[in-house]
């Protein structure tokens, strides 16, 4: 059988290769994936704590649906401000946008 | 070992690998269908921890609309920032070195926890997980109103989505 343990470092690496993405990344949209693989990391750890811990309660399954909405807003506010930004800018970079830079 | 953990370490490999290739692939259309294959990975997990719904919620809204829209959003930016020598920023190192401490104190973490081996529970024949979730969703007692908010929230945002990117210069 399957641990919880494996379930648990699965996730960790995965949140790692994602935060990796987020702060190594140039391109904006390349950010973006690598949130979107932090929040499915997350989503992992929520399933499989479900299932181990408590399977009788059905909060874990009920909270990564509300992950999937989140997600879902957060990604379609996210392309809609990179293109916007390349509207005016005409960049994606993250670098190059520094109009708030003090 | 048992086809249970063979499956698992299988799926883990698919679902690092790809995720890897994304964060790596200097094509980002090329990074952007890794990305597909690791969320289908994590489907395939969400199906291997008995949670069915989760796992075709996973494939509609994940592959089926939050990837399409990425894919929309890197052909609308096209030739910015590809075919330059490279994708990663200044301090990538840095960026590299943190998430490996990051990953570190969270095994070191998790593994001073003493349920840290727990093994999976019997589901009874009479438990149904997805009449559970539909029925959590939608009760006063339990998730209806987190439920409601989530979903006022995904209409204001992609309400807002549509007036960040209106293009003023078409009127």
């Amino acid at each position: 059988m399957v641990p919880l343990s494996w379930y648990l470092l699965l996730a960790a690496a995965l949140f790692s290769v994602g935060l990796y993405g987020v702060l190594a990344r140039k391109n904006a949209i390349a950010i973006l994936m690598g949130i979107e693989l932090m929040l499915n990391a997350v989503n992992v750890n929520l399933v499989a704590f479900w299932r181990y811990r408590t399977p009788e309660l059905i909060a874990g399954q009920a909270f990564a649906v509300i992950v999937f909405a989140t997600a879902a807003a957060e990604v379609a506010v996210g392309l809609a401000l990179i293109i916007s930004i390349y509207r005016r800018r005409n960049t994606v970079v993250a670098e190059d946008i520094d109009l708030l830079k003090f | 070992m048992t086809s249970q953990q063979f499956i698992f370490i299988i799926l883990a490999a698919i679902t690092l690998g790809s995720a890897v290739m994304v964060v790596t692939a200097r094509n980002l259309v090329h990074a952007a269908l890794w990305l597909i294959a690791a969320l289908f990975g994590v489907a395939c997990l969400f199906v291997a921890l008995d949670a069915g719904f989760l796992a075709v919620a996973q494939v509609i809204i994940y592959i089926g609309a939050i990837s399409i829209l990425i894919i929309f959003a890197i052909m609308l930016t096209r030739g910015v920032g590809q075919g330059t020598s490279t994708q990663t920023n200044a301090n990538w190192g840095w960026g590299a070195l943190l998430a490996v401490v990051f990953f570190g104190g969270l095994v070191w973490l998790l593994s001073l926890w003493s349920g840290f081996t727990t093994q999976k529970p019997e589901i009874g024949r009479a438990f149904d997980p997805l009449r559970q979730l539909g029925q959590a969703l939608v009760s006063p007692n339990a998730y209806v109103i987190p439920f409601e908010v989530a979903s006022v929230l995904l209409l204001a945002a992609l309400i807002g989505a549509i007036i960040v990117a209106w293009d003023r210069r078409l009127k």
